[in-house]
């Protein structure tokens, strides 16, 4: 079983799946990252491949990427370092990122690569959701992987459902029309969010976007099934000395 | 003049699923889908519509100054042995043929109902033409350009502001054109619902290239009937353009596509030279991917990662071109060849000295490939004259000595 599915199944509720872009802040940390995610009681990882144009991204995460490619990150140096995760980490682990360098590496390579090292899933926003119902689906599923569609407030009901029948794992909720990064409150989302849950989807609906403390990760969580943070934990550990006190200290200040 | 507004009268355009050939498509995060579905679902009907239709032209016509004069360059076709048209989008109000897209785009952005703009811009000009038609419509107008060139382009920041725009600055990447784009994009992620993009080239999600195209398309409308006034034919040997996303040589081509025997030329930016490392020669250097939400050929690195290129002329300095045109090039349909900074500056110079026209820098890439054509006497060749050289007067006077 798919361990995202196998999480939902067990944890129903106040799922926290955490954003960090890999090879940040330097270029050997990803794992160590993911590692101390899952000691702090994080639920799930979403490990982000940079990209020299990430156009759905805020300057905090737009600058992570710069910096990782810097450091030297890229596709087929992140699955070196994956080679041997699972020995260690359990919790389910997505990798996002933009469709150009995934048409370069090759679809089909890409897909074989994240199962052999325990990828469960898949976020990959600017790929056309017909372009994957056409050409990429079964590739996607002959190796397990479940493949993350996004929804926003102004995604219409047929589209939700089109978009809830092709995704697998979960639906992302993105919390408001926006990049990633901006601080908007997420009272005035709560019809938005009582609409998703209303329409009953066949997959989970993790909130993300704009989530970044006990606060919004509490009320996202209240009409979802939880909630993903990004720019606030790539800020955390942007100058960090100690990454395993950083993270658990981070993670505490959500889930205490 | 009229628009051309039914999809596929030539295999060289595009297709019903938004593809040229096999480049195009709309590669677009879901927040853009409902601003980049609602153009798409609405702009072939509003532009059949006869009162936009009627619209367009009368500004085209009493606004922009058209149809602009195809002008027979009698020195500069005795130097090159041929029968030489200039094709005057430098004389249109603003200075570029670019005025021609925002013209056709802000009456689109009305009848959507937006009350607000925003653009790209490397050059300038796209910028100038943005705000100009904002003023006109009393649209609050918000142009987004590289730092780099909004030194290297002063004059029309000056002027974007005296229009009344908000000029902000991109301060990521190579501070150029690629960034000002993805600004703009993130721009209209932020402002999903009054907020219109109208995009500079022929660049961009579907249906982006084939509108802007099909707004500049009145480009070789013109030439096919001023041709024909003057040499008794519609049709040239040649023309020739310069391409950055590729807009005034979309336009240019259009009404040309299907008649095999008129020869395209599209001409890069090679900057110090094709495999200098600073170059914008994107056919040379680039490979199919995805860029700014179309599938096309970019200048990448072997992971997928967009290059950074380098060009004198900021409105050809961009890692990719536009979809059409990648479909030209892969189908052999069109030419594509190169100028470097330095034959640009050498053909501004003189043009400016045979023809007394101080061309655009963008433009001077397309007149410097003349040398470079086996011309024959009674051939006809059409260049086209995408804008005035005013805003670059700068960098051709540092480069005189
Ligand atoms: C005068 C002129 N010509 C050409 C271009 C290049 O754009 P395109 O390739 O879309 O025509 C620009 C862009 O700024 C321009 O200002």
């Amino acid at each position: 079983m798919n361990r995202i599915d196998q999480l939902f199944s067990t944890k129903g509720q106040n799922i926290l799946n955490i954003y960090c872009t890999a090879g940040y802040p330097a270029l050997h940390d990803t794992v160590t990252i993911v590692e101390a995610l899952q000691q702090s009681g994080a639920d799930m990882v979403e490990l982000g491949m940079p990209f020299s144009d990430p156009l759905a991204d805020g300057p905090v995460i737009q600058d992570s990427s710069t910096r990782a490619i810097a450091n030297g990150m890229r596709i087929s140096v992140l699955f070196e370092q994956l080679k041997d995760f699972r020995s260690k980490v359990t919790i389910p682990v997505v990798l996002m990122g933009y469709l150009n360098p995934v048409l370069q590496f090759g679809v089909e390579n890409f897909c074989r690569a994240c199962a052999e090292v325990g990828v469960d899933g898949l976020i990959l926003p600017d790929l056309p959701m017909d372009e994957y119902e056409n050409e990429y689906r079964p590739l996607f599923e002959q190796y397990g992987l479940h493949l993350i569609f996004l929804v926003t407030p102004e995604t219409t009901e047929a589209r939700i459902r089109k978009i809830d029948s092709l995704s697998k794992g979960f639906v992302y909720a993105v919390s408001s029309s926006s990049t990633t990064g901006k601080n908007k409150d997420m009272t005035g989302q709560e019809a938005y969010f009582a609409r998703l849950k209303a329409m009953g989807l066949k997959n989970p609906v993790l909130v993300g976007f704009g989530i970044r403390d006990k606060g919004t990760f509490q009320a996202a969580c209240a009409s979802s099934n939880g909630a993903i943070i990004g720019t606030a934990f790539v800020k955390a550990i942007e100058n960090s000395t100690n990454l395993q006190a950083d993270i658990a200290g981070f993670v505490k200040g959500i889930l205490a | 003049m009229d628009i051309a507004v039914n999809t596929s009268q030539s295999k060289y355009h595009v297709n019903e699923k938004g593809y040229f050939g096999n480049f195009g498509g709309a590669y677009i995060p879901e927040m853009l889908y409902p601003n980049v579905e609602e153009l798409r679902e609405q702009y072939l009907q509003i532009m059949a519509d006869p009162a936009f239709q009627q619209e367009f032209e009368q500004l085209l016509k009493d606004y922009v100054g058209r149809p602009s004069p195809l002008y027979f360059a009698s020195r500069l076709s005795q130097k090159y042995g041929a029968q030489i048209y200039l094709k005057r989008e430098d004389l249109n109000h603003t200075g570029a043929h670019k005025i021609n897209n925002t013209i056709g785009q802000i009456l689109l952005a009305k009848r959507l109902g937006k009350k607000r703009i925003i653009a790209e811009t490397g050059a300038g000009q796209h910028g100038v033409a943005t705000a100009t038609v904002c003023a006109l419509m009393g649209l609050e107008c918000v142009v987004y350009m590289g730092s780099v060139d909004i030194q290297r382009q002063a004059p029309n920041v000056a002027r974007m502001q005296m229009l009344g725009a908000t000029v902000v600055p991109a301060t990521s990447g190579s501070k150029t054109l690629k960034d000002a784009t993805n600004e703009a994009i993130r721009d209209w992620i932020n402002n999903p619902v009054d907020t219109h993009y109208i995009i500079g080239s022929v660049v961009g999600p579907h249906p982006y290239p084939d509108m802007v195209a099909r707004f500049q398309s009145v480009i070789s409308e013109e030439v096919r009937k001023q041709l024909l006034e003057k040499t008794g034919k519609e049709t040239p040997t040649y023309v020739i353009a310069c391409v950055g996303g590729g807009s005034n040589a979309a336009g240019a081509f259009f009404h040309f596509t299907d008649e095999d025997e008129v020869e395209l030329i599209a001409v890069e930016a090679a900057g110090k030279g094709v495999h200098s490392g600073f170059s914008a020669a994107t056919s040379q250097l680039g490979r199919p991917g995805v860029i700014h939400a179309s599938k096309t050929l970019l200048m990448q690195t072997e992971d997928g990662q967009i290059v950074e290129p380098h060009s004198i002329s900021a409105g050809l300095d961009y890692p990719g071109v536009g979809p059409f045109h990648a479909h030209l090039y892969e189908s052999g349909r069109a030419v594509f060849l190169n100028s470097t900074d330095n034959e640009a500056l050498a053909a501004g110079y003189e043009l400016s000295l045979l023809e007394g026209i101080i061309p655009a820098l963008e433009s001077a890439h397309a007149l410097a490939k003349l040398a470079d054509l086996p011309l024959k006497k009674d051939e006809v060749v059409v260049v086209c004259l995408s804008g005035r050289g005013d805003k670059d007067l700068e960098t051709y006077i540092k480069h005189l000595k």
